[in-house]
């Protein structure tokens, strides 16, 4: 048994989780501010949704962003699962440590490095830069955080479940889909969330390898942002932030249901 | 390689199902399996009997097809199976850990290997009816594995493997994870089985009374190879070697020159009372089994003697610390090759 | 066993192509020269010439960026307030992050995770917008400043300031200090704490003699997970920060943004891996032990 609580535990969680949200809150609560002056609350007004909704440049950024994260994290998904395959299936084999240095690397590498490198790639290869170079670019960073979360999953994975179906008449590739792969679903389900967020979320890497008529929303964000704050961003942000924690929470009870239920 | 072998390595007549020849298998440095020769007839109930890391499980996952041996060939009817993958081998296997699909219920689990024969759905739902009532399980078609307790589960991946009409079924520890009770009345239960569907099984287990219930012959492994192959009673009675005789069951073991004579502490018989050629000690430990008592004797110059004892009639009146005389007839003694 | 090696085929190429050749062409163009033209960089590789245009070509690099960012004290300030920024932001983060981490692995089963889960839920939310959120707080006018004028105190100009800068590093990371630690104090066997006291520790000692050395992987999972990036960061202090707030992945955004200095940008890029190369490959090999 896990001992309660104490007090100091309890200040604690909550401070923390207080910082956590007070400016999220407070952003929240100033998009609906029917004042144009951000800190100054002028009554309660939705006009700055409307204004969102009116704004095509928004709109596009909206839209890129999001065709952006569905290619890019269905592919980063796809790749993740060979590579959490290759690394936890196959042992020692040639290259092993540059392959999980290339998976680990870019989980903790400064942004503006890897931007700035997928950039000189392109350049390089005589790409035009846009909406394919940044999807290209995301996914390649995304991978190895689709890669980390399916592999954690597959690690835990008794690998007599799939020597089961073998026996019983699946070829290798076939038993991996028939009984692997509806047994990490879920799994691979968070691998793809993630992906798509963090898609959503990039500024850096986007800004680098982004071209004309490819702007996504941060970087649309990020230059209003430059010029000053603005009630409109804070509907556009309360609007990314409820879709986002939406995704979360019904993921989390999902999970914490089964939880209850085991 | 060729090992000496001295006992015969065939059931007597019958031409083999399966034929292990001179197989070897390393893993790095270490060789799991080692020169096994072996045959295994058909409707033949076989055990792999040794201690845990013996090289029993790989033994029987070169037989399934999931390692492939690194010496010698193993014959299926005959015929040479190196480099045929695990779906292709007309065996099956029920594995330790049972690996039922959690995704998929009962029926599912057990139809899973007919639909990959290509089995229609009315004849696949037939013989899933037809398992679920060989393992008695009748009703739970809907069940999830993890809606299962543990003796369930081991009912369905038997039905799962059996299902699949093997030519030979492999069973890795079937029973390992059951309670002691469950246990004895599976060993029973899977004989019965066996017997009425006349399909060979290849047993593994480190459990000698497990062994010995169920099977018809026994493979004793040490170290990746065989140490004896026989009956039950051959390899109780007429251990090839003192690793086997100390395996299965207690032992005392007296030296003769270059020979050990073995005698079963239940062949001994123990008297307070000195008597002619009767081996002298002291009482240093009594168990009561209900059954028979076990005694265990310390002679003068060290050595442990164990006797057991059949309840027949009135226990002896023995306490720990008396003096005792232990004997046994000549010709219960068994001479085992050094 | 070797099976399973063609699955990784394709994501080993695409990590080999887009991952790391980029890293040499960074450490190519470092050592070559910015010119204006596009791309703003000399000399190129003209292999229609051959192997006298590759002779050719590397004759043409040198270190000359390197030797010019050194000659530079605005390089070198931003080299080391990255550096402060970094471990200050790291230290205060540790300093929050584990007393909470520690809290929410107190609670029962059910309650744990949905603390999890509101630990999390800004970790997905947008990096960015929790940034601009501060911008409204710290403002001269913002909610910082109404709240203490309430209290006839202020005004606190904190806005493009050091101080907004951290303030923004420890916010922008915390979960990703608390999680790892939350995660292993969560697998810690409870039995352990009630072993310890058996043997006649206090709580407190309990605490200090089983829990916390045994909660070393997660502390230095989360400290290598939040310094590594901290120190490139680039949208904190450009947004938070005032103009001479310095810091690497700045002046690399700046130097090839605004002054299309890109050998100038890559030579900040190298030096900036340089200092990382440490701290990355042992997270590489905590990750690498944590999951195998
Ligand atoms: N895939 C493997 N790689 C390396 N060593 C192995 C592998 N499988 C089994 N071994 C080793 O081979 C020996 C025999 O193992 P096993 O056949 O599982 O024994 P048993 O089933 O009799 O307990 C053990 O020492 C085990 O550690
Ligand atoms: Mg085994």
């Amino acid at each position: 048994m896990r001992s309660g609580p104490s007090a100091f535990n309890r200040i604690s969680v909550c401070l923390g989780l207080g910082f956590l949200y007070a400016p999220i809150v407070l952003l929240v609560v100033y998009s609906f501010n029917a004042s144009r002056l951000v800190t100054v609350w002028g009554g309660f007004s939705i006009r700055w949704y409307a204004a969102v909704l009116e704004d095509s440049q928004i709109l596009d950024a909206i839209w890129v962003t999001l065709r952006v994260g569905l290619i890019s994290a269905t592919v980063a998904t796809g790749l993740g699962i060979l590579a959490a395959v290759a690394l936890a299936r196959s042992g020692k084999f040639r290259g092993r440590t540059l392959f999980s240095a290339m998976i680990y690397a870019p989980l903790a590498m400064p942004e503006v490095i890897l931007g700035l490198s997928l950039l000189l790639l392109f350049v390089a290869m005589g790409i035009p830069r846009g909406f394919w170079t940044v999807t290209l670019s995301h996914a390649t960073v995304t991978l190895c955080y689709a890669t980390v979360v399916i592999q954690a999953r597959l690690a835990r994975f008794d690998i007599s479940l799939e020597e089961a179906a073998r026996d019983l008449g699946c070829p290798p590739l076939s038993a991996f889909l028939k009984v692997t792969l509806p047994n990490i679903a879920p799994a691979v389900a968070a691998a793809w969330m993630l992906a798509f967020t963090l898609s959503l979320d990039d500024l850096v890497i986007a800004s680098f390898t982004s071209g004309p008529g490819a702007t996504t929303l941060p970087m649309r964000l990020y230059s209003q942002i430059r010029l000053g704050v603005n009630p409109e961003i804070n509907a556009v942000s309360t609007l990314l932030i409820a879709v986002v924690s939406a995704g979360v929470v019904a993921a989390g009870l999902i999970q914490r249901r089964r939880l209850k239920s085991a | 390689m060729v090992s000496c072998i001295d006992w015969p390595v065939s059931s007597a007549g019958a031409t083999p199902l399966v034929r292990f020849e001179d197989v070897s298998k390393r893993f790095g440095a270490l060789t799991a399996v080692d020169g096994v020769n072996l045959e295994i007839a058909p409707g033949e109930f076989f055990a792999l009997l040794g201690p845990s890391g013996c090289g029993k499980t790989t033994l029987m996952r070169l037989l399934a097809g999931f390692a492939e041996p690194d010496e010698g060939r193993i014959l299926l009817n005959g015929e040479d199976i190196a480099g045929l993958p695990p779906h292709r081998r007309p065996s099956s296997m029920m594995f330790q850990t049972y690996a039922l699909f959690p995704h998929l219920n009962v029926e599912k689990n057990i139809s899973f290997g007919l639909k990959q024969r290509g089995w229609n759905k009315d004849r696949a739902s037939a013989r899933v009816e037809e398992m679920l009532r060989v393992v008695r399980l009748e009703g739970l078609n809907l069940r999830r594995p993890d809606q299962l307790s543990g003796g369930q589960k081991q009912r369905v991946a038997l039905a799962r493997a059996l299902a699949v009409q093997p030519k030979i079924l492999l069973l890795d520890e079937p029973l390992a994870a059951l309670d002691r009770k469950l246990r004895e009345e599976t060993q029973l239960e899977l004989k019965a089985i066996q017997r009425t569907l006349g399909v060979t099984f290849l047993i593994v287990t480190h459990d000698q009374d497990e062994a010995m219930v169920v099977s018809d012959r026994i493979a004793v492994m040490n170290e990746g190879k065989i140490a004896q192959i026989g009956a039950p009673h051959e390899v109780y009675e007429q251990p090839a070697s003192r690793f086997v005789a100390e395996f299965l069951g207690e032992a005392n073991l007296f030296p003769d020159g270059a020979h050990w004579h073995l005698v079963r502490p239940e062949k001994m018989t123990l008297s307070a009372t000195a008597t002619p050629g009767g081996m002298a000690g002291e009482v240093m430990e009594i168990a009561y089994f209900g059954d028979r008592t076990r005694y265990v004797v310390k002679r003068p110059h060290g050595q442990v003697l164990r006797i057991s004892r059949v309840n027949l009639g009135p226990p002896l009146s023995l306490e720990v610390g008396d003096a005792v005389w232990a004997s046994f007839a000549p010709d219960s003694a068994v001479t085992l090759a050094s | 066993m070797k099976r399973s090696w063609p699955a990784g085929a394709a994501p080993f190429a695409w990590l080999l192509v887009f991952f790391a050749l980029p890293f040499f062409l960074v450490a190519k163009l470092s050592l070559s020269h910015a010119v204006l033209a596009i791309p703003p960089y000399a000399p190129r590789l003209d292999l229609s010439r051959g192997a006298a245009g590759l002779i050719g070509f590397v004759r043409e690099l040198n270190f000359a960026t390197y030797t010019r960012l050194a000659a530079d004290r605005l390089y070198l300030l931003a080299y080391l307030s990255s550096l402060k920024f970094a471990a200050i932001g790291t230290a205060i983060l540790l300093a929050i992050g584990y007393p909470m981490a520690y809290g929410m692995s107190r609670y029962g089963a059910f309650a744990r995770q949905t603390l999890l889960i509101a630990v999390i839920v800004p970790f997905w939310t947008s990096f960015l917008i929790r940034i601009y959120a501060w911008i409204a707080i710290l403002n001269p006018t913002g909610l910082l400043n109404q709240v203490l004028a309430a209290f006839h105190l202020g005004p606190l100009n904190l806005l493009n300031s050091q101080t907004a800068v951290i303030i923004g590093l420890v916010y922008a990371y915390l979960p990703f200090m608390v999680l790892p630690i939350y995660a292993v104090l969560d697998r810690q066997d409870e039995s352990l704490i009630e072993a310890a006291q058996d043997l006649g520790c206090t709580p407190t000692q309990a605490f200090w003699r089983v829990t916390f050395p045994l909660s070393w992987p997660g502390v230095a999972a989360g400290a290598l997970l939040c310094f590594i990036p901290m120190v490139g960061e680039f949208v904190i202090p450009d947004l938070l920060g005032g103009s001479d707030t310095l810091m690497l992945g700045r002046t690399l955004w700046t130097e090839f943004f605004a002054d299309r200095d890109w050998p100038a940008a890559c030579a900040v890029a190298v030096v900036l891996l340089g200092t990382l190369a440490v701290p990355i490959a042992l997270f590489q090999r905590q990750q690498a032990k944590v999951l195998s």
